[in-house]
């Protein structure tokens, strides 16, 4: 019997109230998710199970409006669930959240605000140090030392409105990177991008995973889905249709469907689970 | 020298150079997250909405200032409370609440005997400021630069990126609030000066000045707060030699500082433009 959440869930800003990871628990483990946007008849996900292995990086693919950005929206707390569970190094959502990164779609940012790279890779560190504190010398210097990681150290002092779609989406990660997160969720990383910054988001997130970190992508690029990706998650109107293991042989894939679940939402809003 | 000291040797000049001061840096800084999070429309709402509270201060002699910090704040309240989850679009909430407290405003006007008493509260009345007036304007106007001191890092991540601060448990709509009430206490100050129709002068003006000059959020404050006093300075000696109103002086003088701001930045753009192209063909 799957849990119904209700409620938008809420957590606290900075350390305060902060979960610990769960001993052998799965950095992501998602049951029987259902998510409605608000106002909408249509379900955004029905029923949709997988999860993600320590050093795994999963790519979500399919037609735009499968579902794959409201996946990633639910898991970083950025949408109620309707029904279902999801469970983040065991906690619930938001309670590690100092370990979740997510990286927006670029469009959901404004470039055009007045502050440069490093003073919008800083803000990674936000979540560690929540009301009052400012970022110190140490914060500065990690900054800097993400900046050389992904090859943007010289834009450091550059306004974001003077960066390219590419170095957008370096500086984006070097924020992940900076934040110390294990787990990356990542809406389209690599969609318009010069072909150096797709090898170098590649890369880094290759190193991140060896160093035991977690990738759920969504991703157009489905020529280079074996190279960049372990597994593969087919989506189609709010539904899992097939999970590709791509590379089976490494034997870390482990996402599955639970089949004959059913989710009924009554007029009131008031969702049960079956199944 | 001397018609620059001779105003100054009169108490109201120097208490309306002291207040407009005051009020231009506590609103031309909030105006740089108002310019730069398009907020002008609300901060004219707002100002707008104050005129009930202040007519009912009025006619019950409370004190103006809180009569309008009410109205204000249940404006800036019940905006982001009508926009909250987008049931409503939040431009379609600022116009149906700004035109009915406006409306509601009038309709107590029209009760009393004469308009005329209430032309300092639609118009301002910077010459008329007393000590009181100042110490209100100096605790609100702190509070106020306080606010945006503290929240600095809130302020800007909430600006740049909603998401990732709601990601890691900082409410996008608690920052919002936050400006909101800023926003409703500054318009409160600046309504002692030019009055509940040109108040979003004070709010936009300066900091669109600055705008157009640099890029460095830093320098867009500094510059704001430097064309305010410019032009609240400049427009009170204009009041005091034309014998115009201080009001409409005092915006018309940032008006102007950035009309000549925008037509020197767009000539200087065109001339290194063609510089620029000069410059590859020979």
């Amino acid at each position: 019997m799957s849990r119904c959440e209700h409620e938008h869930p809420r957590w606290a800003y900075g350390a305060r109230g902060r979960g610990q990871p769960l001993d052998g628990a799965a950095p992501l483990q998602v049951s029987r998710l259902v998510v409605r946007y608000p106002g909408a008849s249509k379900l955004a996900l029905a029923d949709v199970s997988f999860s993600v292995a320590a050093g795994q990086r999963v790519a979500l693919v399919g037609p735009n409006g499968a579902g794959k950005s409201t996946i990633l929206k639910t898991i970083a707390g950025l949408l109620p669930a309707e029904c279902g569970q999801m469970r983040l190094y065991g906690n619930p959502v938001g309670a590690c959240h100092h370990r979740t990164a997510y990286l927006p779609q670029r469009a959901d940012l404004d470039w055009r605000f007045p502050i440069t790279v490093a003073e919008l890779v800083v803000t990674g560190r936000y979540v560690h140090l929540g009301w009052f504190r400012r970022p110190r010398a140490i914060d500065w210097q990690q900054v800097r030392r993400c900046l050389q990681r992904l090859g943007i150290a010289d834009l450091a002092d550059r306004q974001i409105a003077d960066l390219s779609g590419g170095q957008q989406q370096r500086a984006l990660l070097a924020r992940a990177i900076v934040q110390e997160a294990s787990l990356f969720l990542l809406d389209e990383p690599l969609n318009a991008v010069d072909e150096a910054t797709r090898d170098l988001v590649t890369d880094v997130l290759a190193q991140e995973a060896r160093n035991g970190a977690s990738v759920l992508a969504a991703t157009h690029d489905l020529g280079r889905l074996s190279e960049s990706f372990d597994a593969a998650i087919y989506l189609q109107d709010g539904r899992i249709e097939q999970t590709d293991l791509l590379a089976v042989a490494r034997g870390v894939a482990s996402p599955h469907r639970t089949p004959g679940a059913r989710c009924t939402a009554s007029r009131t809003g008031d969702p049960a689970c079956t199944g | 020298m001397h018609w620059l000291i001779e105003p100054l040797q009169y108490g109201f000049m120097r208490q309306a150079l002291i207040a407009g001061l005051l009020v231009g840096t506590t609103c031309s800084m909030l105006g740089v997250y108002v310019v730069l999070r398009r907020l002008a429309f609300l901060g004219d709402a707002v100002a707008h909405t104050t005129l009930p509270g202040l007519v009912v201060a009025y006619l019950n002699r409370w004190n103006l200032l809180l009569g309008a910090l009410v109205a204000a704040l249940v404006t800036a309240l019940g905006i982001g409370y009508l926009s909250r989850r987008e049931r409503l679009r939040e431009d379609t909430a600022i116009g149906v609440l700004f035109s009915g407290m406006f409306a509601l405003g009038i309709v107590l006007i029209s009760r009393t005997n004469s308009y005329r008493d209430f032309s300092h509260i639609l118009f301002g009345n910077i010459l008329g400021v007393t000590t009181g007036d100042l110490v209100g304007i100096l605790l609100v106007g702190s509070i106020v630069v306080g606010t945006l001191l503290v929240f600095h890092k809130e302020l800007v991540l909430t600006s740049v990126d909603p998401l990732h601060a709601q990601v890691i448990g900082l409410s996008a709509d608690k920052i919002r609030y936050l400006l909101l009430v800023s926003i409703a206490m500054s318009v409160v100050t600046a309504i002692q000066a030019v009055g509940v129709v040109l108040t979003t002068a004070l709010l936009v003006t300066p900091a669109a000045t600055a705008s157009l000059l640099t890029k460095r959020l830093q320098r867009m404050f500094a510059l704001a707060v430097l064309f305010s006093a410019i032009g609240t300075v400049s427009g009170l000696y204009a009041s005091f030699y034309l014998g115009v109103s201080s009001g409409g002086a005092i915006v018309l003088a940032c008006t102007l500082v950035f009309s000549v701001v925008f037509v020197v930045r767009s000539l200087v753009q065109q001339a290194s433009f063609r510089s620029i192209l000069l410059g590859r063909f020979w």
